[in-house]
């Protein structure tokens, strides 16, 4: 089978709010063009797009036909989109590639969170019967979740602040980052409480963003970028829905999707999608990365996440420190649904 | 840079609301009937663990799983988190504490609120009992929340009202449950539209040109649909134009505004290069035609506002129609 | 490396009604899988990945429900995508599934679409009007009609045409015992008497909106050899979108699904594709689709899809029977009508119509679209195996 790399990556600037659309046109047209001068490639030359979003972000059924206009879609395209996270329509675009049906693929997923409450939104990803109707908001979930690793002694608030701290000192670097500063676990252990046991800095912000990638097959990477970012493994897994039947502080699902993609303890660096201190311990031991990995250089999801297109963020700053020369071998894993109901490990190499 | 830069996108609240009806099968139906009787079921796994609330299917096996067993309503917090101000629809009213709650006789945990008070009053370990419903109907909101059973709070939350009901037949049991979902969005217009929005506010037809094609959009786009770039350059045009295709509602339905039979056309404007949806009246319904000529019949000028809504209508001018050769490439 | 065969294993769906008030969602979904394993003989452990399709999640009202149905769906600890392309979701699931094996990562995958609109309304979902939107009062119809009025403009087409393809599904759908409407009794004339409710479209000439769903089971090249009486083979697949709206944008016989299909056509290795494919599952849900359609397809020339359908070429014995299943008119679960009509053309070749069944059917096409006529979705499917 065809090998798949990505030659290219562009992000919006991850924001708490911004006055465009729900259906993302406004942050998707200068990120295309973005991809398209990265890459030398243009709109005719893309053999597949697909795109991931939702219309619970939007407020509105069909919100992403309308993102299709940012493409210039005519003449008509191959095109595909998940109500997923955009990771998600890059499996899909992998295996378009992968197949050999086309040698290029555009990816693209957008949300506007500022749009709705999003904790509040994202209570309907629960059973709708016997869940949901009590609108467990997402940051109530996480919190139990959280408590239960603080309870068992899988790790403790310092360790989660010590994440937090970390991501928002190499945010410093990122230009894209929403939230970023020079602080220390000690200074962010002083805040409060704000949803017991969870402070503010364990919990990533509302983001609105939107996120592109460029994919093509090994053999035509290599034409277009000096080191393409090739995907040696991609895998993902979903878990029980059941909260209360699952151990919260394990994820099985991204230890089978990790062992799949083969990401073994040859690691330079990982971009982990974990929009709560926690949920990073909890990846990384899925994943069973030493302490030699370096864990979101970008400052990952805690400063910044984007709905349905954070996840296609850590691929692509994972690709980035390839196609920039920084690293060897990286990996990226992508969430979707409550308490890491589901993920996706890709590993990228330089080819 | 141009007005439609400098100027804030228009927005405006966008409510979605529905009372969703959500029919229950025959596990889930066992759940909640028993609930009425405040009672609570759990379903046996193929493993042999007792799942509370019960699940349709084994969560290994996939199986459909039909073993019922009775569990206690009082049990052990296994986990919990503190929600210091609530949000519409969840149980309490005041600060609570949602917790994962594994019931006597259960092997899995429960999702639900605990009346705690504060969040010294709850822990992991916690012996909890349900607080029951005046008047259970069927819904997991039979359980208004869990209490301690140590020292259960001296002035209990007030209870949310209890959630709506579908009707049945006297004596049946409860096979649809009532979910109320309503949401409360921020709906923002493009730059582009914004501004046509604007100019119909004054009456104003405001298109804009693609710089790409060439092509007359209105309402203008954030991105031109063949190009992917905005549009730009504004065009002023005329509220006149031609009715490409139309269809003649007949059919009467919810929400409804005119009485049938009247008709739905696109327009398409002089100078424009798209047409778009509108009605047509001032003339019988039978007498529009692929062709015919229209102009609006615009509102009073004082109940004019960022909308289309501004034009009531489209009434025939009185011009000979325009040929078909002159819109076909529209249709 | 190429692509690897593919093939469709074995089919199953639910009963489709109005309301399925029976049954939860899972109940709902797991009565088509549970068909779709029985009949391609296949248990849960060998399923390697489950790939989910719906139209709005707002038709439920619950967000990403792929998530909740993982239980009901065997699908923990395996990979699980949710596909949604508007009304063509149904199709175009099914070609998420097909290229997880095509692209050899998977032997055996299950594919499931539903809608169970009846948790709220479907109607209600789709009349959401964001802010600064005009209502124009035109109804769920109002869309179409006057597309359909373009397209008797254009080809000339006699009136009654779309009451024959109206007659003709409902009477073949009264042959599918899974069918919503079932009207043996149904004519030409009885649908030219119901009532007119977008000029040019009648009542009886509209689909109904079901409750249903709609499972495969899809395998690889040695799991479509083990089919007994053989299985459905995949020649060719074709996915096209434009925009929903833009200027000169052909709305009758959209650009994205002459390509799709010219595409589909050249990859299945079909010059011909009216003498060359024995019957066709249409996404038909106005009557006079069926017409646009087989000139969209490349059945006919522009103009002359008519034809074809007064002279009862689409009928059951005809030389090109359309929707033998009874089609979107008879049965119409949104998210899952897409891929009935894949399923329904994988069955004819696998001789597994029952009483619908077109004698000797060895190439088929299914075929769905979405949203302004702008997404497409297409597959042939053969008894043969693809170059045998």
């Amino acid at each position: 089978m065809t090998e798949v790399a990505v030659v290219g990556f562009a992000q919006s600037p991850n924001v708490r709010r911004t006055q465009g659309t729900t259906n993302g046109v406004e942050m998707l047209v200068p990120i295309f063009t973005e991809v398209f001068e990265q890459t030398g490639l243009s709109t005719k030359d893309i053999g597949f797009w697909c795109s991931g979003s939702s219309d619970y972000l939007a407020g509105r059924a069909f919100s992403f036909i309308a993102a299709v206009d940012a493409i210039g879609a005519f003449p008509p395209i191959h095109e595909s989109h998940v109500e997923m996270d955009a990771a998600w329509a890059l499996y899909e675009a992998w295996l378009k590639i992968r197949m050999g049906e086309v040698d290029t693929a555009l990816v693209y997923g957008f949300g506007k969170s500022s749009a709705g409450q999003l904790r509040r939104v994202l209570a309907l990803q629960l059973d709708p019967y016997v869940v949901a109707p009590l609108w467990p908001d997402s940051i109530s979930v996480a919190g139990i979740q959280a408590r239960m690793g603080l309870d068992s002694g899988r790790w403790s608030e310092q360790d989660l602040a010590e994440v937090a701290a970390r991501s928002r000192r190499d945010a410093a670097g990122n230009p894209f980052a929403q939230v970023s500063g020079d602080t220390d676990a000690a200074t962010l252990l002083d805040a409060p409480v704000v949803a017991d046991p969870l402070r503010a800095h364990d919990i990533a912000p509302v983001t609105d963003g939107a996120a592109v990638i460029v994919l093509a097959s090994a053999e035509r990477a290599r034409d277009l970028v000096e080191r393409p970012a090739v995907v040696t493994g991609i895998d993902h897994r979903v878990d029980s829905p059941a909260l209360g039947s699952r151990d919260l502080t394990r994820s099985p699902s991204t230890e089978l999707a990790g062992r799949a993609a083969g990401v073994g303890t040859d690691v330079d660096i990982a971009e982990l999608h974990a929009p709560f201190t926690h949920q990073e311990l909890i990846v990384r031991d899925a994943l069973g990365l030493g302490d030699g990995v370096r864990v979101n250089p970008s400052g990952g999801a805690l400063t910044g996440n984007p709905m349905f297109s954070a996840g296609l963020v850590r691929i692509g700053e994972a690709a980035r420190q390839i196609l920039a020369g920084n690293a060897r071998r990286t990996v990226a894993h992508a969430t979707s649904g409550p308490a890491l109901q589901q993920n996706l490990v890709a590993v990228l190499e330089r080819g | 840079m141009t007005a439609a830069e400098t100027e804030t996108p228009l927005s405006a609240p966008l409510d979605v609301g529905f009372d969703y009806t959500r029919s229950v099968g025959p596990v889930l139906g066992r759940f909640v009937n028993a609930l009425r009787e405040r009672r609570v079921l759990g379903v046996r796994g193929d493993d042999g663990r007792v799942h509370v609330p019960p699940v349709e299917y084994d969560p290994a096996t996939a199986r459909a799983l039909t073993e019922f067993t009775d569990v206690a309503d009082e049990g052990t917090v296994e986990s919990w988190s503190w929600v210091a101000e609530p949000l519409d629809g969840q149980p309490l009213r005041r600060p609570f504490a949602w917790a994962l709650i594994r019931l006597d006789g259960a092997d899995t945990s429960l999702l639900h609120a605990v009346d705690a008070g504060s969040p010294a009053g709850i822990r992991t370990g916690m012996r909890v009992r349900a607080r029951w419903a005046d008047e259970p109907v069927g819904h997991i909101r039979d359980i208004v929340c869990f209490v301690s059973t140590e020292s259960p709070p001296g002035d209990p939350a007030p209870a949310p009202a209890p959630p709506p009901v579908a009707d049945r037949a006297e004596g049946d049991p409860v096979s649809t449950v009532i979910t109320p979902i309503h949401l409360n969005f921020l709906h923002s217009a493009s730059p582009e539209e914004s501004r046509y929005l604007r100019g119909l506010a004054e009456g104003k037809l405001l298109g804009q040109r693609c710089p790409a094609c060439g092509k007359v959009y209105v309402p203008p786009r954030g991105a031109c649909p063949t190009d992917g770039v905005p549009t730009t350059d504004e065009v002023e045009l005329p509220d006149t134009g031609t009715v490409t295709t139309f269809c003649i509602v007949n059919v009467p339905f919810l929400g409804q505004r005119l009485k049938p039979p009247y008709v739905a056309a696109y327009i398409l404007l002089d100078g424009a290069d798209i047409a778009f949806l509108h009605l047509v009246l001032g003339c019988e319904a039978s007498e529009v035609r692929m062709g015919l000529r229209v102009r609006a019949s615009w509102k009073p000028r004082e109940q004019f506002s960022t909308t289309l809504e501004n034009i009531a209508h489209f009434e025939p001018t009185g011009e000979p129609d325009a040929p078909y050769e002159s819109f076909a490439h529209h249709l | 490396m190429a692509k690897q065969l593919a093939a469709v294993l074995g089919t199953g769906q639910t009963h489709h009604r109005a309301k399925r008030t029976d049954v939860s969602m899972p109940g709902l979904l797991r009565e088509a899988v549970d068909r779709a394993l029985a009949d391609a003989q296949v248990d849960w452990p060998e399923i390697d990945a489950v790939v989910l399709g719906k139209a709005p999640d707002m038709f439920e009202g619950v967000m990403m429900p792929e998530l909740f149905l993982a239980d009901a769906l065997g699908a923990n600890g395996k990979p699980l995508l949710r596909v949604h392309t508007a009304g063509s979701v149904g199709g175009s699931t099914a070609l998420v599934a097909a290229s997880l094996i095509q692209a050899g990562v998977h032997r055996k995958v299950l594919t499931v679409a539903f809608e169970k609109q009846s948790e709220s309304n479907a109607m209600w979902a789709l009349s959401i009007l964001p802010p600064f939107q005009m209502p124009v009062g035109a109804g769920a119809g109002g869309y179409f009609a006057p597309h359909v009025r373009s397209y008797l403009r254009r080809s000339g087409a006699p009136e009654h045409v779309g009451a024959i393809v109206a007659a003709k599904d409902r009477r073949n759908g009264a042959l599918n015992p899974f069918a919503h409407l079932r009207q043996p009794d149904i004519t030409v004339e009885s649908v030219r008497a119901s009532q007119m409710l977008w000029d040019p479209i009648r009542y009886d000439e509209t689909c109904p909106s079901s409750d249903g769903a709609c499972a495969m089971v899809l395998g690889d090249e040695s799991s479509g050899d083990a089919v007994e009486g053989g299985a459905a083979w995949i020649h060719a697949t074709a996915m096209r979108t434009e925009p929903t709206t833009f200027a000169g944008r052909d709305q009758v016989n959209p650009q994205a699904g002459r390509d799709a299909a010219a595409a589909l056509w050249k990859e299945a290795g079909i010059t011909d594709p009216l003498s060359q494919v024995d019957t066709a599952e249409i996404y038909v849900p106005f009557s006079w689709f069926e017409p646009m359609w087989l000139e969209n397809l490349g059945f006919m020339a522009e103009g002359e899809g008519w034809k074809l359908t007064e002279a009862g070429e689409t009928a059951l014995g005809g030389r090109l029977p359309v929707n033998p299943s009874g089609g979107v008119l008879s049965s119409n679960p949104i998210g899952a009508s897409g891929m009935l009509r894949f399923s329904e053309a994988a069955k004819q070749v696998m001789g597994r119509a029952g009483d619908y069944q077109v004698d000797g059917a060895r190439t088929a096409l299914g075929h769905a679209y979405g949203g302004g006529s702008q997404y497409f979705s297409m597959w042939v499917v053969g008894s043969a195996k693809p170059g045998s």
